[in-house]
């Protein structure tokens, strides 16, 4: 479970000070999958960061099943990172001079296993994305939507509880798009909470089980259902 | 996938940026392995001149001169012979052979000519009181030793000429200088009369070109008991340890026997003082330039490596990589780089003193095995120092700005 307690975040930017969260509470319980909408600038990735413990807040707590993650170290958010929650990120941020196996093998090297363990969990993984032919290749060598099926794959090498997506379908074209939301119901369909970001409003509905946007740091409910209802036609502007 | 994997993959991803780092510490190294190299060899090559020259430190009474080396013994003046005990009981370094020398006018068969006392090594090893202490017990080292161990055989007696000690002399025995012996048309075992005692002709020395030519050599007590002067010497010739000169060895017997006057043979020494000097302030010199120049060039490529690889130090941080491993990741690398560096150095440096060794110092130059460890230990301390703080850096990079986009 992922709870927000009045968690505020202020930024100071060339003498400016930015509120990227403003007193906001959230509470996503296991197995949920929640999207996250709002505009450029909103505090959606704020507010993501908060929730993976890279990102302490200005006041408030933030707490991963119960444990307030900004009393932790450093390096015990890092840990905590490794065994429950998974990032995507928008451009995948593949390390590039690795191949898409051993992109897969850094979280599974990251926590202790060894070398053929490795192997076998990366090679399975990219199999269950359908990169199961492609494991030498390097990022640079695969399509856009491939690299971002290797993220997937590596963001699923630590088993996580929480998924963390951000914009996870940005950069991709809409057949593809549709096919990574799939599969991010897929993994909410086995248990895993999902947190996705994204300022494709009608994306989100489709997936998620609850959509909240964030409106200049504050977050508030929203009915995304709405935006699934036909379209009004648009009358002629002139006869 | 090991943590070297991924710093292997990194660093021949993009070797060419890599380059000016790694030829900066090559280029120092292989400088400071090639000056080290024909130093030593050059050194040793000056002990050897010096070993050649036969003995290179005199002990002198107090208040005789050194106008001319070769005749110092023969000015008169007297000290005791158990300064002789004294030196070879002693526990210094680079003693390598003494020959004391009682020198008196003479004149054989209407020829003018100096019979010179010396003391063969056998009565030094008689001596059971030096047994153990003495340098003569000591193994040879190669630094101008010309001691033979006991048990040896012994060496032809002209070889006096050089190392200014034989092994054996009876008290009726002679080794006549060359040009004596040409005067007095001597040959071996030719029966000679010096004031009043019959010697026999041992050896015929060969030239020399200096004074010895003009020498009847005769054991010392006997040249003692001839000229009625008691148990005393003219001068002690030491054939020291060039090395060890340079250390100071000549000041260490003026504390031992402070009622002599010690000399050594001045521009030989200097010379080497002067250019282990000059060496070693050339190596120190590169040092600092490998330590200045390499250091920042590596620092500078670390700042900008870990600049371009901020994101993916954020990734590796958002996947759960602890600021340590972000920090090994770093100075693995360095390690690397300097080892790489270190190792080439080594093999440039000293291809390079072995071509250029013949040329600028006239010495042959050889690998030396413990210039590759210092070369390796060298540049990777300097890569290590050098990328501390980048890697510090790099390990408290804030996630957060790394993933921009999010």
């Amino acid at each position: 479970m992922l709870t927000m307690e009045n968690v505020t975040k202020q930024y100071t930017r060339r003498r400016h000070e930015i509120i990227g969260l403003r007193n906001a509470n959230l509470r996503i319980d296991n197995g949920e999958f929640v999207a996250i909408v709002g505009p450029s600038g909103s505090g959606k990735s704020t507010l993501l960061l908060m929730l993976g413990g890279m990102l302490s807040p200005s006041s408030g707590r933030v707490c991963v099943d119960g444990q307030s993650i900004y009393d932790l170290s450093v390096n015990g958010r890092a840990a905590l990172r490794k065994q429950k929650i998974g990032f995507v990120f928008q451009t995948f941020n593949l390390v590039p001079y690795l191949s898409a196996l051993q992109n897969v093998q850094v979280p599974l090297y990251l926590a202790g296993l060894v070398d053929g363990q490795q192997t076998g969990i990366a090679t399975r993984l990219l199999e269950r994305v359908g990169l199961g032919d492609r494991l030498d290749h390097k990022p640079s060598e695969l399509s856009v939507g491939q690299q971002q099926r290797v993220a997937l794959a590596r963001m699923l090498a630590n088993d996580p509880k929480i998924i963390l997506a951000d914009e996870p379908t940005g950069n991709l074209d809409p057949e593809t798009g549709s096919n990574i939301l799939e599969f991010f119901a897929e993994l909410n369909a086995e248990g895993r909470t999902v947190v996705m970001v994204t300022h494709d409003a009608r994306a989100a509905a489709v997936r998620a089980t609850r959509t909240m946007r964030i409106v200049d740091g504050s977050i508030q409910p929203h009915n995304a259902q709405e935006l699934l209802s036909p379209l009004p036609q648009l009358q002629p502007a002139m006869q | 996938m090991k943590l070297s994997t991924i710093v292997c993959k990194e660093i021949l991803e993009r070797k060419s940026q890599l380059l000016t780092s790694f030829m900066a510490i090559l280029l120092g190294v292989t400088v400071i392995v090639s000056i080290k190299n024909i130093t030593y060899y050059s050194e040793k090559a000056v002990a050897r001149e010096l070993d050649a020259l036969g003995a290179n430190v005199l002990v002198l009474p107090k208040s005789a001169t050194l106008q001319d080396y070769y005749r110092a013994d023969m000015q008169g003046e007297v000290m005791p012979e158990e300064y002789v005990t004294t030196l070879a009981t002693s526990s210094l370094e680079g003693l390598d052979n003494l020959s004391p020398k009682l020198s008196v006018p003479v004149t054989v068969r209407g020829t003018s000519c100096t019979l010179t006392g010396i003391l063969p090594k056998s009565e030094f090893q008689s001596k059971s009181a030096w047994a153990g202490a003495g340098i003569f017990s000591m193994p040879a080292t190669g630094c101008g030793t010309v001691a033979q161990l006991a048990g040896t055989q012994e060496p032809p007696k002209e070889t006096l000429v050089r190392k200014r000690v034989i092994d054996t002399l009876e008290s009726n025995e002679a080794l006549i200088g060359a040009e004596v012996g040409g005067s007095l048309k001597l040959k071996q075992d030719d029966m000679i009369d010096v004031l009043g005692k019959q010697f026999r002709v041992t050896a015929v020395l060969p030239q020399t070109g200096t004074v010895d030519d003009s020498r009847i050599f005769a054991h010392l007590h006997t040249v003692q008991e001839l000229a009625g002067k008691g148990p005393v010497i003219n001068a002690i010739e030491i054939i020291g340890c060039c090395q060890e000169i340079s250390k100071g060895l000549v000041s260490k017997i003026n504390e031992l026997l402070p009622g002599a006057k010690v000399v050594t043979i001045a521009q030989v020494v200097e010379t080497q003082v002067k250019t282990n000097r000059m060496m070693a302030g050339l190596s120190l010199l590169f040092l600092s330039i490998i330590a200045l120049v390499g250091g920042a060039t590596i620092a500078n490529y670390m700042y900008a490596n870990v600049y371009e690889r901020r994101r993916e130090i954020g990734t590796l941080l958002a996947l759960g990589a602890s600021s340590g491993m972000i920090l090994r990741m770093f100075l693995l690398k360095a390690v690397i780089l300097g080892v790489g560096g270190g190792i080439g150095g080594y093999i440039l440096g000293t291809v390079l003193a072995a071509t250029l060794g013949p040329r600028i110092a006239g010495v042959l130059i050889f690998p030396m095995p413990m210039l590759f460890v210092w070369a390796v230990l060298i540049s990777t301390i300097i890569a290590v120092i050098a990328s501390l703080l980048p890697a510090h850096n790099a390990a408290r990079l804030d996630p957060c700005l790394t993933l921009r986009e999010m």
